[in-house]
């Protein structure tokens, strides 16, 4: 018997999202007829600064891809049943692994640096999930508790080595010296510049491979392998999981050990791609997305780039928003952002048992 | 009373129906649900309504109830017409509902169970005062003796089914529906609780009793619908029928209701338990020296009501839980220890089918043929250097549902799609197919449909003809006396009696499960 | 500022004119984390940019930073639509000003706070510790516990260079007074709690401090709120922000980034811009404390006296004061 409010996937995974993200538009609309400004310019205004030139192209898919990092991130906990919180944190630190790397080795080839630090910026990350997990698996303390905690360790953490030990000497703001030019990952327009093909230049780079190669991985890993099978069953159903011999302690280990590198990772788009230096609070609230963003993709990772590629575009719109209507201010933006969160993300459900009632209808009429 | 009309439309006897319920018609998305049922229900009757799990007959009570709202159709009482849109619709209307699942407030005293939803008042004290008055005339009146100031959560569940008729009739209910109302009680307590039943018709209360169950329909029921694939399909007087016509009706075909098998011809012992303790987490003995054997070729029975340490046996034999105390010997070799997880003893050749389906067998958002493999997905069959072969798990599903005719036969459906029955064939497949040389069954048959139940058995029987051990652990007396060559009897956490199964009888199994209930250990 | 109807216009208007001659001119601004109405730091920028509309009746285009990878992507856009010259407010902004500089050889940058060592900037940074000093002097002869507060924002050099001078200028009015010195927080929120900073502030209080000077930004106006509500003192930052609580509020550690930005946009309209490194302290105006109608009451002519004979004093070079310098 199915329970009212199932849908068929096709309006799970596309209706559904689509119907959340135009109510969260409708609302940001109301509020900005309310402030005096044009809700259809607005909206062609965001639009055109995400997708309208390609340097805005850039920023949108630079976003997206510090995005599905996080978003991948939370989703392979969520398929352990594992609520990681910490996504935040755990690529604050992998940013500092890369930093490392970069700092220290920065004058060696990239085909050695780059691949060391995406290892670092895994390993530092995984690392920082570590703590959480142990204490959950193993003393039961609550991970969404410990993984806020983390970040907010993560961040005192930064900002005392910034400012005593990494901080370019001499200099008031607190980041380190530039990165050697080994510990550069090449942008997108670079790239691009190199086989003749001209593009306005933005921070957007080749880590933005390394998260396609993410997704790929993640879903192999979730989809195609036998831990993945049981990160899932155990997510799903610790009950079969013990059934089946499933160990949850390392289940919730390995599950949030790949989530903090995958957080972690990025670090590599932010720092190696983009700022070429550690820098206080480069995360800026992605970890924080992430958790939106793999509401909002399923947990699956072609969702997940949907949805990074959505928020890259609310982000980078957003900002053109505020640059080009004088009366939509930066608050304004994290508002619309933060009700496509609240639409998307935490009510997604008020549609789905009215639009499941409409399509039982509609298919129940038909049949007869 | 016209003993064959499905739907009489004028009151035939002498009292007019208490509930009329007339063409129902509910759809859910594809599965039609009701098929334009009608029934009638006369005053200080009990009428049985049975049937296959989802033949619709809780669907058409949950729409009785409020539950959910018919497509189409109307629901009469006491010959007016009334729109049930929600619980607080039906109540008014004198419907009370005995929940499979109590809905109690564990936490709260009976009386405050009882005004729940009904305080009377905003000051819950003078309502509670009424209350308190009002209840011990009804316990009086149906002998529903409750203690109205103990808490909840710690009475039998005997006694909390009767806080929940009580509260019904609380809530001025004259039509009592009761959903499988004998699941949770012991022989005894059943016997009780029909006593009860008995006293509420006598003194004008009507009684719906939705089971699937035949024993419990031909014990107390005055007239009897039968439903199968959403629609009514044979109605009639009790008197009037026999349990094998019946069964016919509820599965649409002749069925056999005993188990075929040949005597058991035992072999050596495969497994061996001895002075066995398991505790539950909160360090509280539910196994108590439990000593006994598993031959091979030979089906033992464990008989008991639910909660006597079965689970806990259950789980301490398949690895799930550590024993406290005491050995489990396969092939003379200790495998109590905790470093014998399900895994490895799945290793050894010792299957499980464990007995809350939805709550251990199967992952409930995974497809069947993900369930195919569960706790099995390490073999070399199914993945290769930690890749899943999806091709291999495809195709051992297909050949799995053809052989143990899974319908639909489709690997990628939602397990929670099909039904209880063909759920518990894809575990038992997966189970039997690893080539076990013990198979642990608990309630091998619970929520499964009497079609499915006689292949379960016969399943279960062949592999004992193959030689195997079977362990099997229900709550149905029936069951375990139909397929145990030997069955042990549980009560407290102990092994109270074993007798063979041609000893056997309802009531000797009862009395042992039931005496030693007395213990007033809760 | 004024609100419009037709931002769409107003947009490629700016662009128009901006590209139309090079005659016309168009300023713009970066605000940081904090905001332009943090009443404090970015708003005593933000006092700037108004008295030069109102002066010259040119509107501003100002853009609030919501995350680090807009900075560059801001000023490259200010850049593109035509502004001649481009103020970017505060330490955080020094590496996106150097990228875009580099791009844009033609556009004025000036970044506060921040020093950027290119033909087409001026680096406009000030001697915080001045005036911190000097608030210090007057938070220990107001002080009757012997006791005074400091809370910092986050940590950061910048911070310390506050806290050290007024250390420096609390030993030397009471060489035995004690400073309690807590900081917010380590995440740009820091700059925008005031509840926290209320809370850090009364904390100081129970421990016995009677003033209390915050370097915080918008925290600072929780910590200000807490004083005038425990009837005590607190000591103001960056804006002159004696008026939020007459009678509470000591005095302010002036620091006039309204003039630096007026400066900016002024002398590049007039032509007469020129790039290099400025530093303002006490002898150019660039910090001070705060002395009006507000606070008049709190500042006896002794305490008067005392601060104007200091502030001579470290104008000459007599008394020299600590700065803070990163490892």
């Amino acid at each position: 018997m199915s329970a009212p409010g199932r849908l068929p996937r096709w309006a799970d995974y596309g209706l559904l999202p689509l119907l959340n993200l135009c109510a969260a538009l409708l609302i940001s609309g109301l509020v900005i007829r309310l402030i005096g400004e044009s809700p259809w310019a607005a909206l062609k205004l965001m639009a055109a600064g995400a997708f309208g030139a390609q340097d805005s192209v850039g920023y949108t898919l630079f976003y997206a891809t510090d995005f599905v990092f996080t978003g991948l991130a939370v989703a392979v906990a969520v398929h352990a049943g594992v609520f990681n919180i910490g996504g935040e944190g755990q690529a604050y630190i992998g940013g500092l692994g890369v930093g490392l790397v970069g700092l220290a080795f920065g004058s060696w080839s990239p085909w050695i640096v780059v691949p060391l630090g995406i290892a670092a910026a895994c390993a530092f990350g995984a690392a920082w999930a570590f703590v959480p997990a142990w204490l959950q698996a193993r003393r039961g303390s609550h991970i969404v508790i410990t993984t806020i905690m983390f970040n907010f360790i993560a961040s005192a953490l930064m900002t005392y080595l910034l400012v005593n030990v990494l901080i370019k000497p001499g200099q008031q703001s607190p980041e380190s010296r530039e990165f050697g030019p080994g510990a550069v990952m090449p942008s997108v327009h670079q790239a691009l510049g190199m086989i003749g093909i001209p593009f306005a230049p933005s921070p957007f780079n080749l880590a933005s491979l390394l998260a396609l190669a993410a997704c790929l991985l993640v879903w192999v890993f979730i989809w195609r392998t036998r831990w993945g099978y049981a990160l899932r069953v155990f997510g799903q159903n610790p009950q079969a999981a013990l059934y089946a011999g499933i160990s949850p302690q390392r289940t919730i280990l390995v599950s949030m050990l790949i989530s903090g590198g995958l957080a972690g990772c990025l670090g590599v788009n932010e720092l190696m791609g983009s700022e070429h230096r550690i820098l206080l609070d480069f995360p800026g609230g992605a970890g924080f997305v992430g958790i939106a963003v793999a509401l909002m993709g399923r947990n699956h990772p072609a969702g997940i780039l949907a949805a990074s590629l959505l928020f890259g575009a609310l982000y980078q719109g957003g900002s053109q928003l505020a640059f080009d209507m004088p009366h939509v201010n930066r608050d304004m933006v994290v508002l619309i952002q933060g009700l496509v969160i609240l639409f998307c993300g935490a009510l997604e459900n008020i549609f789905r048992v009215p639009l499941a009632a409409l399509l039982c209808r509609a298919g129940g009429s038909g049949r007869t | 009373m016209e003993p064959e009309s499905p739907a009489p439309e004028a009151p035939g006897g002498s009292p007019g129906p208490a509930l009329e319920l007339r063409a129902i018609d509910k759809r859910f998305g594809a599965v039609h649900a009701n098929r334009a049922v009608s029934l009638s229900v006369a005053r200080g009757s009990i009428h049985g309504l049975i049937g296959e799990n989802g033949a619709g007959k809780s669907t058409l009570m949950n729409i009785v109830y409020g539950f959910h709202t018919a497509d189409s159709g109307e629901i009469r009482v006491n010959g007016r017409r009334v729109v049930i849109g929600r619980p607080r619709d039906s109540i008014e209307a004198g419907i009370g509902m005995v929940h499979q699942h109590f809905m109690l407030v564990e936490r709260f005293t009976v009386l405050e169970n009882v005004v729940l939803g009904a305080e009377g008042g905003r000051l819950l004290g003078k309502g509670l005062g009424e209350a308190r008055a009002g209840l011990e005339r009804l316990g009086r009146d149906y002998g529903l003796d409750v203690p109205l100031d103990a808490e909840t959560g710690h009475l039998p569940v005997g006694m909390q089914q009767r806080v929940e008729i009580l509260k019904a009739l609380h809530h001025r209910a004259d039509i009592l529906i009761l959903d499988e109302p004998t699941s949770v009680l012991t022989p005894p307590e059943a016997d009780q609780l029909f006593r009860m039943l008995a006293l509420l018709r006598d003194q004008g209360k009507t009684v719906i009793l939705v089971t699937h169950k035949l024993r419990e329909i031909m014990a107390i029921t005055d007239r009897v619908t039968v439903m199968r694939q959403g629609a009514v399909v044979h109605e009639t007087a009790t008197r009037d029928t026999t349990p094998r016509a019946l069964a016919e009706q509820i599965v649409g075909r002749a069925v056999l209701l005993r188990v075929e098998k040949k005597p058991a011809r035992p072999g050596p012992a495969l497994l061996e338990v001895r002075n066995l303790e398991v505790r539950d987490r909160f360090g509280v003995p539910r196994v108590k020296g439990a000593t006994f054997s598993l031959r091979a070729g030979e089906i033992v029975g464990i008989a008991g009501v639910s909660g006597n340490g079965q689970s806990e046996l259950l789980e301490a034999l398949s690895g799930i839980r550590r024993p406290s105390g005491g050995a489990i010997l396969l092939g003379g070799r200790d495998i109590a220890g905790e470093n014998v997880g399900p895994r490895d003893r799945r290793g050894l050749g010792i299957a499980h089918v464990p007995e809350d389906r939805l709550r251990m067998g199967v992952v409930g958002s995974f497809s069947a043929e993900d369930n195919s493999i569960l706790g099995y997905e390490g073999r070399p069959e199914f993945s290769g250097g930690g890749i899943l072969r999806r091709g291999a798990i495809r195709s051992g599903c297909e050949r799995k549902m053809a052989a143990y005719d899974i319908r639909p036969p489709a690997p990628r459906l939602r397990i929670t799609a099909f039904s209880g029955g063909n759920q518990q064939k894809v575990v038992m497949a997966r189970e039997i197919d690893s080539k076990p040389s013990v198979l642990i069954v608990g309630q091998p048959t619970r929520g499964v449909d009497i079609g499915a139940i006689e292949f379960i058995h016969r399943r279960i029987v062949e592999l004992r003809d193959a030689g195997k051990a079977v362990l099997v652990v229900s709550v149905e007396l029936d069951e375990i006396m139909g397929l145990s060559d030997r069955i042990l009897v549980m009560a407290g956490g102990e092994f109270v009696g074993e007798v063979s199964g041609e000893e056997a009888n309802e009531r000797t199994l009862g009395l042992m499960m039931a005496g030693v209930r007395g213990d007033p250990r809760k | 500022m004024k609100p419009t109807r037709a931002p769409l216009a107003l947009a490629l208007a700016a662009t128009i004119t901006g590209a139309a001659s090079a005659a016309d001119f168009s300023p713009a601004i970066l605000y940081d984390f904090g905001g332009k109405f943090d009443r404090s730091f970015n708003q005593s920028a933000s006092d700037g940019v108004q008295r030069f509309t109102k002066a010259t009746g040119i509107a501003v285009r100002e853009f609030e930073i919501q995350n680090a990878s807009q900075r560059e992507q801001v000023l490259r856009q200010f850049s593109r639509r035509g502004a001649s010259v481009i103020v970017a407010v505060g330490f955080t902004q020094a590496s996106a000003v150097e990228t875009v500089a580099k791009e844009f050889p033609d556009v004025k940058f000036a970044v506060i706070d921040a020093v950027v060592e290119l033909p087409n900037v001026e680096s406009i940074n000030f001697r915080e510790q001045e005036s911190s000093y000097l608030c210090g002097m007057a938070a220990a002869m107001a002080s009757k516990t012997g006791k005074v507060g400091f809370v910092g924002g986050m940590d950061i050099p910048l911070i310390r260079k506050f806290a050290l001078g007024y250390r420096a200028g609390v030993a030397y009015v009471d060489p035995k007074a004690e400073v309690i010195e807590n900081m917010t927080g380590t995440t740009p929120a820091a700059w925008t709690n005031p509840s926290l900073g209320a809370e850090l502030a009364k904390s100081q209080f129970g421990r016995g401090a009677d003033v209390v000077f915050h370097a915080a930004g918008a925290t600072g106006i929780g910590v200000m709120q807490a004083a005038a509500d425990d009837g005590l003192l607190s000591i103001g930052c960056d804006s002159n922000q004696d008026y939020l609580h007459p009678g509470s509020v000591l005095t302010s550690a002036v620091k006039r980034v309204d003039v630096a930005v007026e400066t900016v946009f002024t002398d590049a309209k007039a032509g007469t811009w020129k790039s290099g490194s400025r530093v303002l302290g006490l002898a150019e105006n660039g910090v001070d404390y705060s002395l009006d109608e507000f606070n008049r009451k709190l500042m006896t002519p002794e305490m008067e006296r005392r601060l104007n004979q200091a502030k001579a004093d470290i104008i000459a070079g007599r008394i020299v004061v600590p700065e803070y310098k990163s490892p």
